[in-house]
């Protein structure tokens, strides 16, 4: 235990000191002090107005107006994106403006715009009408025409009766929408316009109906696309022709027309009138083009200015909205003359906090200091480790499964290398490795061209943990370079092999086997075991041993990291009656077979392990026979089987009655309970007296509580060590499947002469290689890696209970999407 | 099936299920109707509401926001919703969903009939119909004369055309014909949903047929005091009764027979059920009728979630929405009139 004591302090095992402070702050002041709070994002302020909803707090205004700027910011990017424009921004021209300067400008560019958008829509709506008419006169004229052209003997009456009509008509045709009203009761009249294509079959349907099929209707695509003023969008329309004839059919269909968002455009028939139409509109037409497009230039001009700002100014709102918002969390104090807040910080920085507060008290004027000190916290603090971006990745895996109490060990230290070790021991082949390690420098190397861009989820995860890819990688270079596979092909890379043929020809190395002859392979495994008789027993054998060795070692250090925490937090009762019988427990069983193995390996002894650990069970005082290793080993198993026997009740029984003891006894003779230390707590802010109540202490809870623990260590000692047999499993699965690749597919497809074969071959080997083996089998051996350490690791002292440090941070902020 | 729903209604109905069971956890609970009364101006009703799942359908809004604003949003999210879970359904529980629309289909016709009677604008009329009722020829009502054109020119295409059958008449439509071919359709409207509920089986049948007999005999009482003192027979009232629910049919009898309000409420105490909804309200008192109704309405409607695997969770969540719609159009009108001593006066608590 001095060994313990001796040891350097372990910081980064901890998170950081927190503490509870409180600031007081000049009303004059505060929006400044808060605003370099938040530039130095290093502290998390409480909300002390959590009973008040958002429209009672006292910044509700500037609130408002802040989300009334973001909006007008999310209009001009909208018009922004709708026009077209892809400024960029032009961080060079930033100067410094306040927030009621924005607020001026930001409704000046609104109302501008608005102008802008009305006036275009006004011209838009102009130029589709005369656009409409124009398609209208080309293509209902040539119905007309084609009508006059073809009138076959059949349709003589009706059309005679309608030209005849004609006549005398034309002379108004231009004033009025519809064909003028004619004395003659028999008159053919029609109504001439555009629709929507969508509409058109409805449309056709219901003035057959209006008019009980009294009416002829006549379509045609317009040919041109017209915009939809509404959406903005391009529309397909069809001309019409309806002719028909009578006074109530013509208000029907007008309404028809009217109901349906049909447009009516008047067409003259004679065809003089029709060109010369036509070309007064085309006229028109080209002139208002140029006024929209003049329009448009000076609309697109007055965005693209926008756009160059837009970044900064959403930039400015969000950290004004972030300033206002903590400012709603800190409470007025009695005078109504300061803020009052509350807050955690980590303990270095409050040296910072303090020269940041005087820095804003001197640039407001103000007449009195902020006031900053400590308080005293009774709820647990934040947990806040500092990372850089090579932990950071590591951190997230392990606050995934739950963040760290405060001041709790943290496993991700450990994880930065067990978790790349674990994963490249399923993961073993050195060319995966190098694929992977081509993947994550890439990633590395245009980290910060990455960085700054907006990626998909899936990249955004990749290159979020490409630390944690490239140690996976490096690892799986070393376990492959181990296991002597590379896309499963064996290579001689650490000299020659140590076994050769009995005969020259080698014809039977896989019946008779071979020969050693020479020094064992000094690194990894020999090459000659590839393709060999003994190959799969060979590698299970030490695949499985190695997990097991590996599983007990990573559980034995969770377990002390178990013990660490126990004596950080002083409480010996969890060292003596939680961490020694667990120690004692898992080792005198999984231990000893970890040293067996280890004997086994070092004396090339034929023991049956299985058989040893069976019959220590089973018949602890037999004879051992030939799977003796040691001398005494029959004695130590009986010692240890009693230990691992005894360590069971050890960890059940002592703590729960203990811990009634020392309830009994701190409470003795108190049967009035505790009064409350009235001079403490008035002492300090009533607001800041948020002590926790003593809890009623409930044996019966405990001790469940304390037997599920130990039936969960019992039987998890078993399980985990058997868990563990999956860095094996996998590993195996692995080099399999490679092998099922290189070998059915790569050697199957090089065996033909043709090259179209071939290519074919290396292409699904590729292929196979890169979504099977790299992303699918990356994915599971991750994710089993993961499990070990969420599970089998973690599980053995982490709690995981705390919660996150959230400070303040206009950096946080600006990350935030929408 | 009755009994087995449990056994295939998650091969088709569980996600839409599990959708609308999310949807109607985001309704707005007892503690956000209090933040809401407090509000002192639209924009406070905005705020709060940004913090609700309307929020993003508010955020855009520019600040000078009116009542009509605030409800339009609401209703499109709710629309959102609708066409959302019509567009993942299958039979018969598309089916279903599109019965629920044909409620509004007939206000909305109704509104457009009696809107161009009063000869307004059809584009005005057209903004205010409810968006679920929405149906391709809806503006072509307007050319509509009397209640054959109707028919014949465009509700033929519509779902409500076998609704039609009973009120088919050359007449010429005024108000009280509107009106009666309003109740009309919806007798035929609640009739066929009833029998369809019936025929899907199971607890969607029992569910369903629960909540619909409470609509029809609410309808039934709303048509006897409305019809108090109007040249409508008494056989005439007694028609425009739907034929199932709890008053059928010896309530009918007497609510067809029904002078003044009291007597209603004679007619109604009989029921059990009804007993507790008049005894609220005092005698010759028909104003918070409506309210007492509609927090039966809304208990009936939560308690459709209590049960799985059946159609009603979605007919009880569209309901529950309008309901809310409601209550926020109430608030921000009191709000926006200055008259928050009112607000609790028509505001029904979901939860």
């Amino acid at each position: 235990m001095k060994l313990f004591e001796d040891l350097p302090p372990m910081d980064h095992l901890r998170s950081e000191d927190m503490s509870l402070v409180q600031i007081i702050i000049p009303v004059e002041s505060a929006h400044r002090a808060v605003s370099y709070l938040g530039e130095l994002g290093l502290l998390q302020l409480k909300d002390l107005n959590e009973e008040k909803s958002p429209f009672q707090r006292t910044f509700v205004n500037q609130v408002k107006r802040c989300g009334e700027m973001s909006r007008k910011l999310r209009f001009f990017g909208d018009q922004i994106s709708k026009a077209g424009i892809t400024a960029s921004p032009c961080p060079a021209s930033q100067q410094v403006i306040d927030l009621e300067e924005l607020e001026v400008r930001l409704s000046e560019h609104e109302a501008e715009l608005l102008e802008m958008n009305a006036n275009n829509e006004k011209l838009q709506q102009t130029y589709n009408e005369l656009l409409e008419f124009k398609l209208v006169l080309l293509k209902a004229g040539g119905f007309l025409v084609a009508a006059q052209n073809h009138a076959v003997p059949a349709e003589t009456e009706l059309v005679e009766s309608k030209y005849s009509k004609k006549d005398d008509e034309s002379l108004f045709l231009l004033e009025q929408s519809v064909q003028p009203e004619s004395s003659s009761k028999a008159g053919l009249r029609f109504i001439s316009g555009i629709i929507c294509k969508s509409k058109e079959l409805t449309f056709e349907r219901m003035l057959f109906r209006a008019t009980r099929g009294n009416m002829f209707f006549n379509q045609a695509p317009a040919g041109e696309q017209v915009m939809d003023p509404v959406s903005g969008e391009m529309v397909e329309k069809t001309v019409f022709v309806v002719f028909f004839s009578g006074e109530q059919a013509k208000n029907k269909i007008l309404k028809i027309c009217q109901a349906f968002g049909a447009s009516c455009y008047p067409v003259p028939e004679e065809n003089s009138k029709q060109m010369q139409l036509t070309r007064e509109v085309s006229l028109r037409l080209s002139e208002l083009e140029a006024t929209l497009d003049a329009g448009n230039r000076h609309r697109n001009k007055a965005l693209a200015s926008i756009a160059s700002q837009q970044w900064n100014w959403t930039i400015m709102v969000k950290k004004e909205k972030g300033v206002y918002d903590t400012l709603n969390m800190l409470n007025f104090d009695v005078t109504k003359k300061c803020l009052v807040g509350e807050g955690w910080c980590p303990t270095f920085a409050k040296p910072q906090i303090k020269e940041v507060l005087e820095h804003a008290t001197i640039h407001s004027n103000s007449q009195v200091g902020i006031i900053f000190h400590d308080m005293d916290s009774f709820e647990s603090p934040p947990t806040y480790f500092r990372t850089n971006r090579f932990t950071h990745a590591f951190q997230e895996i392990v606050d995934a499964y739950g963040v760290a109490r405060y001041k709790e060990a943290n496993p991700a230290v450990y994880s930065v290398i067990t978790f790349p070790f674990l994963f490249a021991v399923m993961f073993g082949d050195w060319g995966h490795g190098l694929c992977l390690l081509l993947g994550s420098l890439i990633l590395i190397l245009r980290e910060k061209k990455l960085g700054s861009q907006k990626l998909g989820s899936f990249m955004e995860m990749a290159f979020g943990g490409r630390y944690v890819v490239l140690l996976m990688a490096l690892f799986s270079i070393y376990c492959g370079l181990i296991y002597n596979e590379f896309f499963s092909v064996p290579f001689h890379i650490f000299g020659k092999s140590a076994y050769k043929c009995l005969e020259s020809s080698c014809s039977d190395a896989h019946t008779a086997g071979l020969i050693k002859y020479r020094d064992p392979y000094p690194f990894g495994v020999d090459p000659r075991w590839r393709g060999s008789r003994s190959e799969l027993p060979f590698l299970n054998s030490i695949k499985m041993k190695m997990s097991i060795l590996l599983g007990v070692s990573q559980m034995n250090l969770g377990i002390i990291l178990s013990y660490f925490d126990a004596k950080f937090h002083g409480s010996f009762l969890d060292i003596r009656y939680q961490f020694m019988p667990q120690m004692i427990f898992l080792n005198s069983l999984f231990g000893y077979l970890a040293l067996l193995i280890v004997i086994k390996w070092c004396t090339g002894s034929q023991a049956d392990l299985y058989h040893v650990m069976i019959y220590m069970f089973l018949d602890p005082t037999g004879d051992l026979g030939e799977n003796q290793l040691f001398w005494g080993q029959k004695e130590l198993q009986i010692l240890l089987l009693l230990m691992a026997i005894i360590a069971v009740p050890w960890m059940l029984f002592p703590k729960p009655f203990i811990l009634r003891k020392l309830h009994t006894e701190r409470f003795q003779g108190r049967t009035y309970g505790i009064l409350g230390t009235s001079e403490m707590d008035l002492d300090q802010d009533p607001d800041s007296a948020r002590r926790q109540h003593h809890e009623d202490f409930n044996f019966s809870e405990v001790f469940v509580h304390q037997m599920i623990h130990s039936i969960e260590f019992v039987l998890g000692a078993v399980s985990n060590t058997a868990s563990y047999l999956r860095l094996w499993a996998l590993s195996l699965a692995h080099s399999e499947l490679s092998t099922v690749f290189y070998e059915k597919l790569l050697l199957l497809a090089w065996g033909y002469d043709s090259v179209i074969v071939r290519i074919a071959g290396l292409a699904v080997f590729a292929f196979a290689t890169a979504f099977i083996l790299l992303m699918m089998e990356t994915l599971s051996a991750f994710l089993h890696a993961l499990r070990l350490h969420w599970v089998e690791f973690m599980g053995k002292f982490y709690h995981g209970d705390g919660y996150k440090f959230k400070p303040f941070s206009f950096k946080l902020l600006a990350d935030e999407e929408d | 099936m009755y009994g087995f729903e449990a056994l295939t209604f998650n091969i088709h109905g569980g996600y839409l299920e599990a959708i609308v069971r999310g949807h109607r956890s985001g309704l707005l609970n007892a503690a956000d109707y209090n933040n809401l009364c407090q509000c002192e101006t639209l924009d406070d009703i905005k705020m709060h509401l940004s913090a609700t799942e309307y929020g993003p359908y508010l955020q855009n809004e520019p600040s000078p926001l009116h009542t009509t604003t605030i409800v339009e949003k609401c209703t499109h999210k709710l629309v959102d919703e609708y066409k959302h879970m019509l567009c993942q359904a299958t039979e018969p529980l598309s089916t279903f969903l599109e019965y629920i629309t044909y409620g509004y289909m007939i206000d909305n016709v109704v509104l457009i009939v009696t809107g161009t009677l009063h000869e307004r604008d059809v584009q005005e009329l057209l903004e205010k119909c409810h968006p679920l009722g929405m149906f391709d020829s809806i503006a072509t009502l307007a050319v509509a004369q009397n209640m054959r054109e109707l028919y014949r020119l465009v509700l033929v295409d519509t779902p409500l055309a076998p609704y039609f059958s009973e009120c088919i008449t050359s007449e010429d439509l005024d108000d009280m014909n509107i009106e009666i071919m309003r109740n009309t359709l919806y007798k035929a409207y609640l009739e066929d949903f009833y029998n369809f509920c019936q025929k899907l089986g199971g607890a969607t049948a029992e569910i369903m047929s629960d909540l619909l007999a409470f609509e029809a005999d609410r309808r039934a009482v709303n048509i006897t005091i409305n019809s108090i003192g109007t040249e409508l027979t008494r056989d005439d009232r007694r028609k425009l009764y739907s034929n199932f629910g709890l008053l059928y049919p010896y309530g009918h009898e007497e609510l067809a027979v029904c002078e003044d309000i009291d007597q209603v409420r004679a007619a109604m105490e009989k029921y059990p059920p009804y007993q507790s909804i008049f005894a609220k309200i005092s005698y010759g008192e028909s104003q918070m009728l409506d309210k007492a109704f509609y927090e039966e309405e809304v208990k009936r409607l939560c308690l459709a979630f209590e049960q799985q695997f059946h159609y009603a969770v979605f007919f009880a969540y569209m309901r529950l929405r309008e309901q809310e719609i409601r209550n926020l159009m109430w608030i921000s009108e009191c709000v926006a009139q200055n008259q928050k001593s009112r607000i609790h006066d028509s505001v029904v608590f979901i939860f």
